[in-house]
């Protein structure tokens, strides 16, 4: 099954897999030479085709893809790091599926809202076209529903929050989850809410499902008034999700202190007042900085380095580097890790003292 | 070695260096798309090079089909070893994000495993160009390339070791960086070594067992052809690649330096050696792309992390400059260039003296 964790690999991919085939493909590898032929054939690294583009909200853009064997699944609720190539340069940025992690013909629903500005969404909008080939980076995350699942359930999205949401709905229902589900979500206005009538459609075959909308700008067809409030939906003794801006999260957490979150806008980090001043050694590279209090990956580039990164917000782990000594503090959590020899995400990351990174 | 070394000053110098710079930041500025386009398409073509040569060797019974698939395989390895291996390695394209395309993790078909060049070549080569006694590529250890290297009986084979280098060139590139005559003269010993000849032997068991037996195993009758065209496509890359690299920065006219001269120079002086220690290739496009744009020795030089298929259209603004510097550039066709070189290899087998006393040698 598609989201089997260890999927039976075929006959084919034990041939191309083989060691003789390594040996005769070297030093290069057999992938190199399948993506000659098809660029999603590749063993090693999941990749997928967009097969769907749909621009169902002024704001958003949804793309369906179809991955490659090398993808081995996720849970619902998890986010993809989904990488692409922009003017030669590669770029990855973490979505949530919107589909279900039970979806019969395997493949991946990302809904995309657009930023203004913003590289990743706006080329998406504009370019994105069936046929395009993007890499899954990984696929990550611990907001997911429990295994065992929840007799009731409140899930609360805003704005591009929605997808996660949608996923562990539609996961529920594949499941013929027959607990209560209610389905919170929040847009601007019903013409910025996307899947609207899916969640209809949903809620007309799920009697276990209630759907409701609040719009807080055009607030025509609200089925709530204003932003979120503890009168909104009833909580009791439910197990509450919520996704989307900070401001939804902190009100639903304030409301529910147990409610599982996820926050799609990066976290504002708080730069230490005094930074250590410590002596900060790339030593693969040679090259050493003191420190002035900001994250290793821009202390890096700000010497003159270019490490590999990513979601540049603790996220993606593409940034993820050796740190062979030297504390470091946790930029999100504030924890501060000593151990010697540890893998470290140099975007969220600020030296206490002197560090050392195999950069 | 030319005693009229043209040299500039201090402030001349500064501006050479603000004005390379500069094309550098410009060039560096405009790469995109268009770079990664070029790189795999080469990348592409030589992929099925590679697979079409090795197919038609399968059927090399017939000799078109031997010919025809040894020529494919030997510009495969070409193609391999200089435009993509070499440039990529450099970093020429590492702002892609590519890891296919990454100076860290790309290897080449070749003897040579990249861990070991990336240190011989892009720093101990690139950094101290033409310096005697720092840059192991004057000679590869074996070979007196430069008056500088004293006379010793020992070199009256400096044509028969260079013929020796040329056709076993990737093996010659593997064992570079163990440093042969260190250990020779007892300066350090084979143990010192012992893990990079570990890595050499891996490296080259695979590539021995991939071209020499495995191949030629699944031809099952036609072993031996398909053995053949391997060995002769291994050999025109080591022809190949040995031409073009002994003619960047040995032909007449290149210049090396000492210690001392490098010693503490400017941005505008290294950039200065660079030039004098390199000379280019002229030719047509194809040429360019199989000899990697190493034919751009000079702006290879100067940029060495710039891709390298940019270098036709720098060298204009290069060429431009030296002259306006006087900075002789140096230039000429393969069969020009690579002529001077085998005569450098003869003439400096002979002791200094025997060649001043007999100058005739010196035109043979």
């Amino acid at each position: 099954m598609f989201t089997e964790s260890s999927p039976r690999r075929t006959l084919t991919q034990r041939v191309l897999g083989s060691s003789l085939v390594d040996l005769l493909t070297g030093p290069h590898g057999v992938d190199r030479y399948t993506e000659i032929v098809k660029p999603t054939w590749t063993l090693g690294e999941a990749r997928a085709e967009v097969v769907g583009v749909a621009h169902d909200t002024p704001r958003s853009v949804t793309l369906t893809l179809r991955p490659n064997r090398a993808f081995t699944g996720f849970q619902a609720g998890q986010h993809i790091n989904l990488r692409l190539e922009i003017d030669g340069r590669r770029v990855t940025r973490c979505y949530s599926p919107a589909s279900s992690q039970h979806r019969a013909d395997g493949l991946i629903e990302l809904t995309v809202g657009h930023h203004d500005g913003g590289l990743v969404s706006t080329f998406l909008r504009d370019h994105a076209r069936p046929g395009l080939v993007v890499g899954l980076d990984g696929v990550g995350g611990d907001f997911v529903l429990p295994a065992q699942r929840p007799a009731r359930i409140v899930l609360v999205s805003g704005g591009s929050g929605i997808t996660p949401m949608l996923s562990m709905l539609r996961t529920l229902c594949d499941e013929g989850h027959t607990g209560e589900v209610v389905f919170v979500h929040y847009a601007r206005g019903a013409a910025e809410a996307s899947y609207r009538e899916e969640l209809a459609a949903i809620a007309a075959e799920h009697p276990n499902v209630s759907v409701l909308h609040g719009y807080t700008r055009e607030t025509e067809g609200s089925d709530l008034h204003g932003r979120f409030s503890a009168h909104h939906v009833d909580t009791t003794g439910a197990a509450v999700f919520v996704c989307g801006p900070p401001a939804l999260v902190d009100a639903v957490r304030e409301h529910c202190p147990d409610a599982h979150s996820e926050s799609f806008v990066p976290p504002v980090f708080v730069i230490p007042a005094n930074p250590s001043g410590g002596r900060i050694a790339f030593a693969a590279s040679g090259v050493e900085a003191t420190d002035d209090g900001r994250s290793l990956l821009e202390q890096a580039e700000a010497a003159g380095l270019t490490p590999q990164h990513g979601c540049r917000m603790g996220i993606c782990h593409s940034c993820t580097c050796r740190k062979t000594s030297g504390a470091v503090r946790n930029l999100i959590t504030g924890a501060v890790s000593t151990a010697a020899e540890e893998d470290v995400q140099i975007c969220v990351s600020a030296p206490v003292g002197d560090v050392e990174l195999a950069i | 070695m030319p005693t009229d070394k043209i040299t500039l000053t201090d402030e001349q110098f500064d501006a050479l260096g603000a004005e390379l710079d500069a094309l550098k930041e410009r060039t560096q500025a405009d790469l995109g798309e268009r770079d990664t386009t070029y790189i795999r398409r080469i990348i592409k073509a030589q992929r099925m090079l590679e697979v079409g040569g090795r197919a038609a060797l399968m059927a090399s019974i017939f000799p078109p089909a031997w010919i025809a698939g040894t020529a494919m395989l030997s510009l495969s390895k070409i193609l391999d070893n200089m435009e993509i291996g070499h440039n990529v390695m450099h970093g020429q394209y590492d702002w892609t994000g590519d890891p296919a395309l990454s100076s860290r993790t790309f290897e080449w078909d070749t003897a040579c495993p990249a861990e070991h060049w990336r240190h011989s070549h892009n720093y101990m080569h690139h950094t101290h160009t033409n310096v005697m006694g720092k840059d192991r590529d004057i000679g590869y250890g074996v070979l007196r390339m430069s008056e500088d290297q004293p006379w010793r009986p020992y070199y009256l084979g400096n044509a028969a070791y260079a013929t020796l280098l040329m056709l076993g060139f990737e093996w010659g590139v593997a064992l570079h960086d163990l440093e042969t005559e260190r250990i020779a003269s007892g300066e350090i010993t084979l143990r010192d070594k012992l893990d990079m000849l570990k890595a050499i032997g891996k490296k080259g068991r695979r590539q021995i067992l991939k071209d020499y037996v495995v191949f030629p195993a699944l031809g099952g009758p036609f072993f031996l052809p398909i053995l053949a065209g391997n060995f002769v496509a291994n050999l025109v890359r080591n022809i190949w690649s040995f031409a073009i690299i002994f003619c960047g920065h040995f032909p007449d006219g290149t210049q090396e330096f000492s210690e001392e001269e490098a010693a503490g120079e400017s941005r505008g002086q290294w950039y200065f050696r660079q030039v004098l220690g390199s000379a280019n290739l002229t030719g047509g496009k194809l040429f360019h792309i199989l000899s990697g744009n190493l034919s751009h020795q000079i702006e290879h030089h100067l940029f060495p992390d710039i891709p390298a298929h940019r270098y036709a259209d720098m060298s204009v603004e290069v060429r431009e400059i030296c002259e306006r510097y006087g900075i002789p550039y140096n230039t000429g066709p393969l069969p020009k260039q690579f002529g001077t070189v085998v005569r450098k290899i003869w003439r400096l087998s002979l002791p200094d003296r025997l060649r001043f006393r007999r100058p005739e040698l010196v035109a043979a």
